[in-house]
Order: C-alpha cells, then structure tokens, then sequence
C-alpha cells in the first residue's frame, strides 16, 4: 500500500488531508511541521510527501530541499500544499525540488485525484 | 469520495483557528513596531494564512475573504514591500477580533457583525490600496478535433519527482490518445545514465477537451520539458510515420507502447519496480493530540476509584500478620505507589499553564490604558504554571476584574505619579506559582495602595459594619463587601463596585481564599490562593454518631471544646456560643442530619468553628477524626442533591461519607437570625 506523509501545521487541515487519504485506501502519517517530517522520512520511505508551505521551525520548501538531498527521495513525489497561487512561489517550490503542487483550498476529491494521478 | 463529510473537522478547525487568533493577537501586542522582529512577524503571517487556508477548504467563504486580506497584507509586511506602523498593529488587532466573531458565529454562536465585518473589510482595502480585482484573463476555450502535443522533457525531469509516464497516462484520461515514443537520443545501454530522460514523445489527442486542460496536465513540469500543442486540424489520419517502436527495457522507467490506432483506448502498463519493501507501521505522532474533556474526566474518576479501592485494600493489609504475608504487603505497597503515580499522572493531562488566563491581559491592559490615558505596562511572571483547566476557567472572570481594578483604581495617571516621584509608567504585575499543593496567583499594582481613612468614609456611607478599632487587615476586607465602592466616579471600566465580593466569592467557590496587602503610595498586591484541582479536596473528617462528615479544611477556622456557659439559649430555641467576644451560631450537625449521637449536648462534642463569606457557625461534631485528602465525587449525579451536602467521597474502608457545604450551611444560619 502507498503509504503518505501529510505535512501541515493546521490540525484541522492535517486531519482532513489525513482521512480524505485514508477512506481513499492510502496509509498516512502525518507531521506538524517540516523538522518533524523529516525525521519521519529518514525513518521510513514514503511513496509520497504532501507538505504545506508556510510551517514553523521548518517550511515546506526547506522540507523539500532537503528531502531531495535524501537518496531515497531522490525521485519520490513532493507536493506542496498552498494558498498561493502565484507563479513565484510555485516557481520557488520547484526551485526547491517539488514535483508539483495541490492550491488550497481544494476539496478532497481534488487531493484523491491529484494523490491518484501521482501514484496511480 | 464524494460523500466525505468535512463538518467533522470543524471542531479541530475553530479550536486551533482560536488558538492562532491568541497567538496572533500576542505577537501583535510584542510587535516592536519599530524593528519588526522576522520571526513574529512570520508567526502573524502563519496564523491569518492557516486560518485562510482553512476556512477555504472547510466552506466558511465569509471568513475566507475576510483573512485573504489579512494575509495580503501581512504578506507585504513579511515580504518588506512594507513597513508595518501603529495603525497596522491596531486595524490588524481589531482584524483578530472581527475574525474571532466571525468563527464564533460560524461555530453556532451569535451572528457576527456583518457591519463591522464590512467596515473592517474596506478598511483593510484601503490600506492595501486595492483596486478592484482585475477580471483574470480567461483562456478561450478553443474547440478542436484533438491536440498534437510534443513532449519533450528535459533529461533531469526525474529528480523533480515527476514521471513522464503520469502525464501520458493522464493525458490518456482526456479522450483517446496515440502515444508515441521518440528513442533517438537513446545511447547505448553502456553509455545510458540511469537517472536520465532520453525519451520524447509525440502525442495525438482525439476528444472533447480544451487546450487549458491539456496545458493542466503538464504545470508542474513547464519548465521540465519542451512542449508544443498543436490543434489537430481534423479527424484526418495522419500515418503512423512519427511514430517508432520504443527501445525495450533500456531504460529503467517503464515505456508506454505506442499502439496502433483501433477502437480501444491505448492501455498503458505499468511495471511495478518490485521494490518498496513494506515497511513497520509507524504512528505520525504530531507531539500532541486532542481529547475531549469528557474522556479525561473519566479517566479520572476511574483513577478516583482505584485510589479509593486500593486505600481499601491497605486497609484490610493493616490487619495481615506481616512476616506471613510478607510478598502480598510489598506487592501493595508497589500497588500503592504506582496508584498514587497513575493519580498524578493523570490529573497531569488536565493541568494547563495559567497562561492561558494571563494571555488575555496584554491586549485588556493596553486597550484600557488608552482609554484611560494611563501608562501601564503589564509583566507576568510564572505564566508556565499549571493548574486544573476547570479552575482555569473558573479563575479568568475574577482575574479580569482584579487586573481592572488595578488599572482603574489602583495606578494613578502619568502626572500623578511624576509629582509622587513615581515612573511615569505604572507595572501591574500578574504571578502564579506552586506552594505545597496550591497554586498561587498574585495581581500586583504599584499604585497608589488603599487609602484607609476613604474606606472607612464609604463603609459608614453605606452602612457596611465595621468593627470598632478596626486594625488594617480589617479594613481591607471591607471592600469585600457586598455593593462597596470606592471609585469616586462610576466608570465603564470597572463598573459599579459589584466585583470584589463577586471575585470573594468566585475564589471562594473554588475553594480558594483571597487576600490583600497594601502599602500607601506604593502600591496594592491581591493574593488569591487555590486548590489545583477541584478534582480532590483537603479535608477535615469529623465523626457525628456513626457517620464520618468531610470539612472543606479552607473553611476551618477552628476547634474547641466548649466550657459549660459558653453555649447560650435564645429565646427562640436556637443557640449561641460566644467565642472570644463573639457569638456564634451553634449548628449541632446530629440535629441537622437527624443522626442518633451518644453526646447530644454540646459540652460533650466539640465545636468547629466554619467560615464563610465572611460569617461564622459553630458545628458541633462527636469527634474529630483526622485530616485527609479526598477525592470529591458528585452526590447529584450518583444520587440526589442534598440539602446542606456539597459531595461525596469514598473512605478507605469502602464507606460513603459526605462532604459539607459550608457556605450553603452558614446561610441558613444568617437566614434564621434575619428572620
């Protein structure tokens, strides 16, 4: 089974990403902020990494860049989750390594097939 | 997928929505508007863009649009595009609190005020200078047979996580597709790097869709790739002639097959790399989760029982011939402690640090300062402290109007205080900490102090008793009295002089005791001493005939043994006992519960003398019994409300005793002498 790891400061937001993925049939972890993603994902690899952008102690652009450092996330699918919309800040999320992006807010038929798109 | 219903995380959302208010409003109030600190301005940024976020994807549009601006704006001041000023901090503080409304209202509470929400709204505009929002630019929405699309991704398109592979199979979900691959660039095996992309690939598009949706399927790899889309002129064949067989298994990634053209849909196959290894299950633990209060409440009266059925078991142990039983008496002893651990530990997960109260005082202490035209400046010391949530609660509203009246009453005005030789400013200083198993919080103010001769003047104009040669402490206590006030003018800050006898006894109900110290021109400290939870209780256990009463030990003043003509009669049956000076109604709690006693008279009992907002009764009792911890369990809900009970406990041997209501018992005794 795919298994995901949900990065979102938000509880809420997390437990909504959280269960959308899991009645969809992924296994899902969840982390609060990038520090603790990342600590997770050297523990385990992840099929696919769904990261807010805006967290405290680490961003989801620093998680990304520094997941890309990871041999094991050398190809594995990143996605930020934000409220912006703008060119620039996708434009810095793929600077940072991200594969692509999922604009808030979405509703969870978006995020399961965005998720399925990726990992179909 | 349809059928998820997202009102199941409302909760968390308004819960953690409030808290990022909190937190929001805190860091404004510390913003040095000066030197915008990165770090607070962030942590602003953060809460109004969650919130944004949030009330997007949960369907509270309202509050959506209203934080959007919030956001824009602190986007600017994150991005430098803006200094932030003092008018920003108040619009974004008054921001905080129409945001508040809005989410209460949303929550089932009172509507918001959509006025104020309008008004905030434009204000917010206004000074992001917004023009109306441009009409974005719609793609027109080309009809064609298809696309011909090129693809030609660049040969790092791999470390970016995305898969050339997703996009054609995605490209394949928007009608029919003929896939074919371009191997060209494809060197041998020997030469071939694994990571790279050598692959393009051509693509004919026949179906129902617009050029946006195909452009969709490739935005996360714009810059990846060279694309071109082309409309498809017609349902015209164009030979298969672009099209070239894919070089088997020369690159790692699987290759999708062109297929030539029939009825059915090119399948795609996808060979899984057969790696993945399943991994051990592991907890996304996101350090804290949240509970129900409910849950923990029962949690701790379960942990209640076992304190009670292990005191049980101690008890019949008491009997056991210990070197006969010696391995069962460790094994209690072992019991006993972690029992006593578990209790801990658990009445831990209710605890939270009284800066939850203290946080709702900087924005108080600054709105009312202005409105007051004081300087005051607020330090809080111990705000980490802990104490039960249920008191927490509980202890905000006698707080707030505790740090009112130093505001109000007890700091002087800048010009006051410079002709006293005072800084300017005026400290009101707010302090919690731990002694012995209370919690202490203290409201101190270096005002002017209390001002005796004025207390005593307002005391007789209003017909407050006074003691004769009444010491300080005395005084003092005066202003705990019902309707005292000593604002020489009524103000809407601190109202009508109802509080400090509500804040007694609102201190009191928790079981609490309130003090004051003052000194003249220096200042005036409160000290409000409480339980840390309401959960378990110090008390006094008295024995009247059989039964065991529990005491409130905070209402204990003192014990005696009565000498004969100490107790009187009056001439209305009931009965006095004069106590240095002071004559007290005898309550003989074998009467008042109807209990069969050997020692009837009060001679032969003794008298514990009980106080409570600020009157005493003598309750004769058999015996007293010792003192003790309890853990307080509801009469009502197990039972019935009784007269004169406040609760119940279970006593180490099993038996119920019941804990008095000491203030509902020194009422009655005030009632009856009114009468």
């Amino acid at each position: 089974m795919s298994r995901i790891l949900a990065v979102d400061d938000s509880t809420s937001m997390r437990q909504m990403v959280s269960f959308t993925l899991k009645s969809a049939g992924y296994d899902v972890a969840e982390a609060a902020d990038g520090l603790a993603a990342l600590e997770l994902a050297r523990q385990e690899k992840f099929s696919l990494v769904l990261a807010d952008v805006n967290m405290p102690n680490m961003d989801g652009l620093s998680l990304v860049r520094a997941l890309r450092g990871l041999p094991d996330y050398k190809f594995t699918p990143l996605l930020m989750l934000t409220t912006e919309s703008t060119p620039e800040k996708k434009q810095e999320g793929k600077a940072a390594g991200a594969t692509g992006w999922l604009v808030k807010p979405f509703n969870p038929e978006q995020l399961v097939a965005t998720i399925q798109r990726v990992l179909s | 997928m349809s059928n998820i219903d997202l009102s199941r995380f409302h909760r968390a959302f308004f819960d953690e929505s409030l808290e990022g208010l909190d937190a929001m409003e805190a860091a404004l109030l510390r913003l040095d508007v000066g030197q915008a600190d990165a770090e607070t301005i962030n942590l602003i940024f953060r809460s109004a863009h969650s919130i944004k976020g949030g009330a997007g994807t949960f369907g509270f549009t309202a509050v959506a649009g209203f934080t959007h601006l919030l956001e824009t704006l602190l986007e600017r001041v994150r991005s430098g595009q803006r200094q932030v000023s003092q008018a920003d901090v108040d619009l974004l503080l008054r921001s905080v609190d129409v945001t508040r409304a809005m989410l209460r209202a949303a929550d089932g509470g009172d509507a918001a005020d959509v006025d104020a929400v309008a008004r905030l709204g434009a204000e917010l505009e206004q000074a992001l200078e917004m023009k109306p929002a441009a009409v974005a630019p719609v793609a027109v929405a080309s009809a064609a047979a298809g696309w011909k699309i090129r693809f030609l991704p660049k040969s790092d398109i791999f470390a970016s996580g995305n898969d050339p592979l997703r996009i054609l199979r995605e490209l394949d979900r928007l009608g029919q597709a003929r896939i074919a691959c371009d191997s060209q660039a494809l060197p041998a095996l020997a030469d071939a790097a694994p990571e790279t992309c050598y692959l393009s690939w051509t693509v004919e598009l026949r179906g129902d869709c617009d050029e946006g949706a195909v452009r969709d399927v490739f935005a996360w790899v714009e810059d990846e790739c060279e694309l071109e889309i082309l409309p498809l002129p017609s349902a015209e064949e164009e030979g298969a002639k672009d099209a070239q067989p894919p070089a088997a298994g020369a690159v790692a990634h699987p290759n999708p097959s062109p297929e030539g053209r029939g009825a059915e849909k090119p399948k795609l196959k996808v060979v899984e790399g057969g790696k993945e290894p399943t991994q051990e299950r592991r907890s996304g633990d996101a350090g804290s989760i949240r509970v129900g209060t409910e849950k923990i409440d029962a949690l701790i009266n379960l942990v209640g029982e076992l304190v009670i059925t292990q005191a049980m078991l101690q008890q019949i142990a008491g009997n056991l011939d210990p070197v006969q039983n010696e391995k069962l008496l460790q094994g209690l002893s072992l019991l006993d402690r972690n029992t006593r651990m578990l209790q801990e530990a658990v009445m831990a997960t209710r605890m939270l640090p009284v800066d939850a109260v203290f946080s709702r005082f900087p924005r108080m202490v600054r709105d009312l300062s202005t409105k007051l035209g004081k300087q005051i400046r607020l330090e809080t010391v111990g705000e980490g402290t802990e104490l039960d949530k249920g008191v927490i609660e509980r202890i905000a509203d006698p707080l707030t109007h505790l740090v009112r009246n130093s505001l109000d009453h007890g700091l002087e005005n800048a010009g006051q205080r410079i002709a006293a030789g005072k800084d300017p400013t005026g400290t009101i200083t707010l302090r919690a900490a731990h002694q012995g198993g209370h919690i202490v919080i203290e409201v101190a103010d270096d005002g002017r102090g209390l001002d005796r001769e004025r207390i005593l003047a307002k005391a007789a104009e209003r017909g407050i008793p006074v003691p004769a040669n009444p010491v300080d402490a005395d005084v003092w206590q005066l202003i705990f009295a019902p309707g005292f006030s000593t604002a020489e003018q009524v103000t809407d800050v601190s109202g009508r002089g109802v509080g400090m006898d509500v804040v007694k006894k609102n201190v009191q109900a928790l079981s609490g005791q309130i003090e004051i110290s003052t000194r003249p021109g220096q200042g005036t400290c409160v000290t409000i001493r409480l339980p840390l939870t309401l959960a378990i209780l110090d008390g006094m256990s008295v024995r009247v005939g059989d039964d065991i009463f529990i005491v409130p030990l905070n209402c204990v003043v003192e014990s005696l043994q009565p000498q004969a003509g100490q107790v009187r009669t009056l001439s209305a049956g009931a009965r006095v006992v004069k106590v240095r000076n002071e004559y007290l109604p005898l309550a003989p709690l074998h009467e008042l519960f109807r209990i069969r006693t050997d020692a009837p008279e009060p001679e032969a009992g003794i008298l514990v003398l009980l106080e409570s907002e600020g009157r005493k009764v003598a309750a004769q009792v058999d015996e007293l019994v010792g003192q003790q911890q309890v853990v307080i369990k509801s009469l009502e809900a197990n039972y019935r409300r009784v007269g004169g009970i406040s609760g119940a406990t279970i006593l180490g041997d099993g038996r119920v005793a019941l804990i008095l209501d000491v203030a509902e018992l020194v009422r009655g005794y005030a009632r009856a002498a009114a009468a």
